[in-house]
């Protein structure tokens, strides 16, 4: 028999706190093994960096606080449903196709169909849901990756993005979203500014600029908090406390920790992965409607590479690509050093193609730190 | 004597060609721990995940409390009160000691999982076996082989299992570790559960069963109650008699 009695077997025998077997750590190896860790170092590190580096470029005032607040917001979007699908344990790689599509879908059913905008939106959304539920239905039957199924629709999607604008209307980009959205309510939930007043009032006191010239001169050149930023924040919101906080949540950790386990105690695991992939294809349209009413068009090259973008925010998040561990709040905190790394070599004048560097030589960090993470949690050796 | 909680009769078992299970029967009553033995291949696995509703038997009758019963999935035969802890555990390492003790039934307030509830439940239906935790935030991961094999039998303890079927509990265990799961098992079977006790060494069945049934090649080869038998002849039938005895000559016994 073997002996494996001897190294692990302390809290069994004596336990409580004063076991002698158990060596005193305290909170801090307790605050070392949360998700966020990576996050929050690498937050506190690029705005330092980026302090020094274009500390008076404009990066850190009003304006350049909300330039890179909506770029991070834009990845926080898709990041919250790569998170929690990640967590329970399988991937998407279409994201970006399903951007391009979405946007699509809501131009050709809003502008070249004439539908009202409200109701393009929702099509769009069951026609999305409905693609993230057969992704989900097709990894759950066959048991293949989720990386190979996803990836046929990257293709697929795409596919179709190009050639439905294409036959119609022998166009890729579609304009006129704006004027077929005037008035229309659910387009406003994706295209408004609140709280105007408050910008207006901290220009009267100086603390945001105005306008100087142009049609708009003495107006603040933030006009109010985008749609987009509330859209992050509260998908965000409720990412964290589905995940931490409800049985379901429990249930994604489950079924991404160990399938067959969770399969043994009753947790329905196909149904939490299929609702996980409906989660993020819903994330990922809500990012195509901000987009599109923010352009005014649709373009079947968007979303290009956005299913990676968000799969690096969410390990720089502290998330394990195999599965069963990961934290909402540390995909959006790598969401937002994607948002400011990214503006910030903008406003510091660094050729930008060197963000690619960042982004690889980051997420190989971000793996690396995870793994031994894992590695103190589960006690592995 | 009681009626038994759970009787299987004659029941078998085929996996296309193989028949894995050639008409088993066997019962377990309330308060008893009944050992199924056998050597590695005999069935035991699958005659328990026929009883816990994981196979259908291929014919045979299962009757739970003097009822047939036909269990669809795991989860029915869970219902009905037969928990299993299974040769792999079902626990996910990464996860907390308390959800995975809650798993499946989480503790709900209002819409949240009940955490407070939880995890003192947690603490004390633990300390109940014997063990006292480090905090219930603790990854399993962390926790030794017998430690998460008394977390899976205290669960199944705490949500009312009135058949408590055991896959090779000690197999991978230190002999401290193993006595600490015999001591659960008899604590467990103290509390009026009926315990299925699935193993490979005879004196650890010996050490807590009630009854012995051996399994030889996907058949009974008998029940004996304690006292009726001796370890040597347990072991002697485990191994198909004979060639056992001869092997046990030449190693002196050491087996
Ligand atoms: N799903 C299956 N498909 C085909 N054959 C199977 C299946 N499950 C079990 N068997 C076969 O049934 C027989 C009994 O296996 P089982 O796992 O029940 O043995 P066991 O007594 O539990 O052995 P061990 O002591 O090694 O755990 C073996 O020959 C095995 O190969
Ligand atoms: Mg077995």
């Amino acid at each position: 028999m073997s002996d494996n009695g001897n190294g692990d077997g302390g809290a069994l025998a004596a336990g409580g706190p004063d076991d002698e077997r158990i060596k005193k750590t305290g909170g801090l190896r307790q605050w070392l093994i949360r998700p966020e860790l990576g996050g929050i170092v690498g937050v506190i590190a690029v705005f330092i960096f980026f302090g020094v580096l274009a500390g008076d470029s404009g990066m850190f005032n009003a304006q350049g606080i909300m330039n890179w607040s909506q770029i991070s917001a834009q990845f926080m979007i898709i990041a919250v449903g790569a998170c929690m699908l990640m967590v329970a344990g399988e991937f998407d790689l279409s994201v970006g196709s399903m951007i391009g599509f979405a946007g699509i879908s809501i131009a050709m059913f809003g502008v070249v169909w004439g539908w009202p905008m409200w109701v393009a939106i929702l099509i769009t959304f069951a026609i999305c849901m409905g693609v993230g539920a057969i992704n989900g239905v097709i990894v759950v039957r066959t048991g293949l990756p989720s990386f190979i199924v996803t990836l046929a629709f990257l293709f697929i999607l795409r596919g179709f993005t190009i050639f439905i604008p294409q036959t119609v209307e022998n166009r890729t980009i579609i304009g006129g979203i704006e004027e077929a959205a005037e008035g229309d309510w659910l387009a406003a939930v994706f295209n408004t500014d609140l709280a105007g007043w408050l910008f207006r009032w901290l220009a009267d006191i100086g603390v945001v600029d105005t306008f100087s010239r142009g049609t708009r001169a003495g107006e603040p050149v933030i006009s109010g908090i985008p749609m987009l930023i509330v859209w992050a924040f509260v998908l965000v919101i409720i990412g964290h406390v589905v995940l931490t906080r409800t049985r379901f949540g429990n249930w994604i950790f489950a079924v991404g920790g160990d399938a067959q386990a969770a399969r043994y105690v009753g947790v329905p695991v196909d149904r939490v992965k299929i609702i996980m992939f409906m989660t993020t294809a819903f994330c990922a349209t809500v990012f195509a409607c901000v987009q599109v009413f923010e352009f005014g068009s649709a373009a079947a090259d968007r979303g290009i590479l956005k299913e990676f973008e968000a799969i690096i925010a969410v390990v720089i998040g502290g998330a394990l690509l195999t599965g069963g561990y990961g934290s909402v709040v540390g995909a959006a905190l790598g969401a937002l050093i994607f948002g400011v790394v990214q503006q910030g070599l903008f406003f510091a004048d660094v050729e930008s193609s060197l963000f690619r560097v960042f982004l690889g030589v980051i997420l190989l960090f971000a793996v690396i730190l995870n793994t031994y993470i894992r590695r103190i949690i589960t006690g592995e050796r | 004597m009681a009626d038994p909680i759970v009787h299987m009769e004659n029941i078998t078992k085929h996996f296309g060609p193989v028949i894995a299970l050639n008409g088993v029967s066997f019962d377990v009553k309330a308060g008893e721990c009944h050992c199924l033995l056998g050597d590695n291949g005999a069935g035991k696995s699958t005659f328990i995940k026929t009883m816990s509703g994981v196979h259908k038997p291929t014919s045979g009758e299962i009757m739970f409390e003097g009822r047939k019963m036909n269990f669809a999935s795991p989860r029915d035969a869970m219902e009905a009160g037969i928990a299993t802890v299974y040769q792999d555990l079902a626990m996910i390492p990464l996860m907390s000691v308390t959800r995975n003790f809650w798993m499946g039934r989480e503790p709900k307030k209002g819409f949240f999982i009940d955490f407070d509830k939880a995890n003192s439940t947690t603490m004390s239906e633990m300390k109940k076996m014997g063990i006292n935790l480090r905090s219930p935030d603790q990854a399993v991961g962390t926790l030794s082989g017998g430690e998460r094999q008394t977390v899976a039998i205290a669960r199944a303890v705490y949500f009312g299992a009135k058949v408590l079927i055991l896959d090779e509990p000690t197999s991978a265990l230190g002999v401290r570790q193993t006595s600490n799961v015999l001591a659960t098992v008899d604590r467990v079977r103290k509390s009026g559960i009926g315990v299925v006790f699935i193993t490979h060494n005879v004196r650890h069945a010996m050490a807590v069963g009630d009854r012995f049934t051996v399994l030889n090649r996907g058949k009974t080869l008998g029940t004996a109650a304690r006292g009726e038998i001796t370890p040597e002849e347990l072991q002697d039938l485990m191994a198909g008699g004979q060639e056992m005895a001869q092997l046990e000559g030449s190693l002196g016994g050491t087996v």
